[in-house]
């Protein structure tokens, strides 16, 4: 139910009384609507739905996570979450 | 002729000035589309097949090989035992008529010579019919026919006859254009969908999806910007260059065997140009065709990093996304390294690259290796594509 | 891609299939709720690449094969209105209605645009004043944000011939009605990673305790799926029954306030029909009476009586709760195919029925009469592709 696809934010403005952006997704840019995102920054990644920026990508996760997939081995039952 | 029309330096600029826009009386067959066609449809493609003026044009059998045609000739000898004649019609309708790439003329014509030269014809005269809605403006048909006029020159063919129509308002996209076209294909070329063996190998020519997505980014609703443009192009002569890497065409009376089945023969046995329904259409119609099993791997397709984000974005897969100017080869494994390169040296198949083999397995149905190692089918796709929002 | 290319990394995806298989110990039922989970996982191969023991079932998590029958009649009936731009989402045009689907209205005349945002919905209304333009709202929470602006932005600004067919629907209340069911064996789900980025995930909390089974939110590439199911086999394993973030790179406990708060302000909840599942109490949004000037139900009452006729082959409904796989229907692949369907989860480019069909379980399109799990995909007879004898 959810095609969100990642995006880089290139530009913010306002449009018909809403906070609107240009996000780049490798290359091909899209205007969208920012207004559930007021603390969006030019160069913070989006997840745009419809036309609509969701959420701030939170980088740090994205790489620590990545990080521990990269440690886990394939024969040990490590922990790749907490607890 | 050079440059855009020149509504000015026409002998009788007036009666075309007179209309800025297309009426009804322009396809009645009157003076207006006499007119029409002196001052328009003539001088861009200007030949001296159209300058018969008949009802029919009439072409001798033996100019279809020994009058030059525009400096490609590599078939000057009359027209050799168990050649055949290829011909061809398609018709055009795309909506916006201009797009980031080109324009429906310039498919139009492209078009109909790859499906010439993908069975191996040499493309030679093409007929172009115009259904033309009222009111269309006469400087946009005097720029589409323009750029026929070009990609005619591009790719080696003429127009030699033609056909005008006008529709009343509403009932057209501003213009349809059907093109047919005729060529000649060599004794010992045998390039059939139904020719593909288990082990042969499969290439495409180019970056797939470029066209269908830059249509896409000018639609109404889906926008978006991009540096993505059509790939509209004419593959005679990259196709051309595949055979050259046989011997045949340099002595066709070795190869004078009517429908042989055999890859020592002519070791290109599948030729398909991947329009709509995309490389998804062409390797499924093969398959079933050919009844031989495909797989391909997803990675070894190339893809321009635009196109596929504007996939991602739109929930589209590419494999499904129309080519204007790109093909896909099937060859006999030992030929694929001399095919490869030589596409590789030509303008339109820089691209180019191996992505998959012919199975036993499975005929009829083709089958990719995904990005992280697993396996799916990529079916037929089903009626007009559909961005999603899930 | 950023963010996305990474996670569809083979080596990672090998590695977490590895962790997965020394982790679990035996069968385990999960079900993913999301449309859009269940067509990467069939698009990348990934179920074929799981441990035996892993049973992956399918949610009824696409709103599009949700929508009840009634409301896409509703949608053809206002579509074909002369006085009506209809616009929606591209997923819902080919989705059949009682005797046709939106495509076929277009094809008599019916005005029928897809928009990638419903925003445009109000662009086309301010440059077609003389008409109404109405927006097929269908989603779920994820889309419910944008549904509900273009809303607030019609109110603002004025706009007076804009109506919205309201099609929200919610999981929480699908999770639980699902768990209720006798026929439903399910021992963990993946939550939708998106409608978790707008809600977050402390509504599953009291569904976790209650029904005793562990929902792990997950994301949709491949390497997030399996993060997803490595996780919720961890969880089972150990008889423990929390809510876990697998794509904490988007989602948070608490959800995107604000758009929280815009959904509040123009929707409400209320009891939702579900097509093929019957009526789910509290599992939908209907906009509130401060915004009933928009809710085309209201301003074309006409459209309240409609006659519906759901195809009596069709077990969508089964299959969107997890009880039969589509490969299990009758008519999978004989009388319904993405080509002629006769239900939603066959039309829907996420739907279960459409993605089996598309990227895996196919009848022998040689037109041999074969059971599913035999030809082609006999085990073991063409590795590695999947075999359906779960």
């Amino acid at each position: 139910m959810c095609l969100g696809i990642p995006g880089l934010v290139t530009e913010l403005y306002e449009s018909n009384g809403m906070k609107m952006g240009k996000v780049d997704f490798g290359g091909v840019v899209k205007e969208a609507c920012m207004e559930y995102l007021p603390e969006i920054k030019v160069g913070d990644y989006t997840i745009i739905h419809v036309g609509f920026g969701l959420s701030i990508l939170n980088e740090q996760e994205a790489n620590e996570t990545l990080e521990l997939l990269k440690q886990i081995s394939a024969a040990g039952e490590q922990e790749v979450f907490g607890g | 002729m050079t440059g855009k029309p020149n509504f000015l330096g026409w002998t009788c600029p007036r009666p075309l000035q007179g209309y800025p826009t297309i009426i009804m009386g322009h396809g009645a067959g009157g003076k207006m589309m006499a007119d029409l066609i002196q001052h328009l449809f003539t001088p861009a493609f200007n030949n001296e097949w159209l300058g018969q003026m008949g009802d029919s044009t009439v072409i001798e059998l033996s100019s279809l090989v020994t009058r030059p045609t525009s400096g490609n000739t590599h078939l000057t000898s009359p027209v050799p035992p168990h050649s055949s004649l290829a011909f061809t019609t398609d018709s055009y309708v795309v909506s916006p008529l201009f797009f980031p790439g080109g324009n429906i003329g310039e498919l139009a014509i492209n078009g109909t010579v790859n499906d010439l030269a993908m069975r191996g014809a040499k493309p030679l005269f093409i007929s172009a019919g115009f259904i033309i809605e009222e009111g269309l403006p006469m400087e946009t048909l005097g720029n589409i026919v323009h750029a026929m006029a070009v990609a005619g020159k591009n790719a080696g063919v003429q127009i030699v006859t033609g056909d005008t129509k006008v529709v009343q308002k509403g009932h057209g996209d501003g213009l349809f254009i059907n093109t047919s076209g005729i060529g000649v294909i060599s004794a010992g070329i045998d390039i059939s969908p139904r020719n593909a063996h288990p082990g042969d190998i499969v290439v495409v020519s180019g970056t797939l999806g470029d066209h269908g997505m830059a249509i896409m980014s000018v639609r109404e609703g889906l926008q978006f910007e991009t540096t993505i443009q059509s790939d509209t192009a004419p593959l005679n002569g990259l196709v051309e260059a595949i055979i050259k890497t046989t011997d045949i065409l340099a002595t066709p009376q070795k190869f004078a065997v009517e429908g042989v089945k055999n890859s020592k023969v002519c070791p290109i046995h599948c030729l398909r140009d991947a329009t709509r329904g995309g490389l998804a259409a062409v390797l499924n119609e093969l398959a079933e065709a050919s009844h031989v099993g495909i797989e391909f791997e997803e990675k070894k397709v190339p893809i321009h990093p635009e196109v596929n984000a504007a996939c991602e974005m739109l929930g589209l897969d590419p494999y499904y996304i129309a080519n204007e100017g790109k093909l896909v080869a099937i060859m006999a494994e030992d030929a694929a390294d001399k095919v490869l390169a030589a596409m590789q040296s030509h303008e339109y198949g820089r691209d180019a690259a191996i992505i998959g083999r012919v199975l036993a397995e499975h005929p009829g149905l083709v089958t990719a290796k995904t990005s992280i190692g697993g396996r799916r089918v990529v079916d037929l796709p089903s009626g007009e594509l559909l961005p999603r929002i899930c | 891609m950023k963010f996305i290319d990474e996670y569809r990394d083979a080596e990672l995806a090998q590695k977490l299939l590895g962790n997965l298989q020394k982790t679990i110990t035996r069968p385990w039922t999960m079900m993913e709720v999301c449309g859009g989970q269940t067509h990467s996982i069939m698009k990348s191969g990934l179920d074929q690449m799981l441990p035996p023991e892993v049973n992956l079932v399918h949610g009824p998590g696409c709103p599009v094969c949700v929508t009840p029958l009634q409301l896409v009649d509703k949608a053809i009936a206002l579509a074909s209105r002369p006085d009506v731009i209809f616009t929606s989402y591209g997923d819902m045009l080919r989705v059949p209605g009682s005797t046709r689907d939106l495509f076929a209205v277009q094809a008599t005349g019916g005005d029928i645009r897809i928009l990638y945002s419903p925003l445009d919905a109000l662009r086309i209304a301010r440059d077609n004043p003389e008409k109404t333009v109405i927006f097929f709202g269908i989603g779920f929470e994820t889309t419910a944000p944008a549904n509900a602006m273009v809303v607030v932005q019609a109110k603002t600004h004025g706009i007076r011939n804009f109506a919205m067919l309201v099609s929200q629907v919610t999981v929480p209340a699908a999770i639980s009605a699902l768990m209720e069911s006798p026929d439903v064996k399910v021992d963990g789900f993946l939550a939708a990673g998106h409608v978790c980025t707008v809600m977050g995930y402390w509504e599953y909390e009291p569904l976790a305790a209650r029904y005793h089974i562990p929902i792990v939110v997950s994301g949709f590439e491949p390497v997030d799926i399996l993060l997803g199911i490595l996780d919720c086999v961890r969880l089972l394993e150990r008889s423990k029954y929390e809510v876990r973030n697998a794509y904490a790179r988007s989602v948070t406990r608490e959800g995107n306030k604000p758009a929280q708060t815009i959904i509040s302000r123009v929707f409400e909840i209320c009891d939702r029909p579900w097509r093929g599942i019957g009526v789910i109490p509290q599992s939908g949004y209907r906009l509130r009476e401060e915004f009933a000037f928009y809710d085309a139900e209201r301003r074309f009452p006409e459209i309240q009586t409609i006659d519906t006729k759901e195809s009596g082959l069709c077990i969508s409904g089964l299959v969107l709760q997890g009880i039969k796989k589509p490969h299990e229907c009758p008519a999978f692949g004989k009388e319904c195919t993405p080509q002629k369907p006769l239900g939603a989860t066959m039309v829907s480019s996420e739907g279960t029925c459409a993605a089996y069909y598309r990227y895996g379980v196919l009848p022998s399109s040689s037109g041999k009469e074969a059971g599913i799990g035999e030809y082609p995909f006999h085990k073991g007879k063409v590795s590695g592709v999947r075999s359906n004898d779960r």
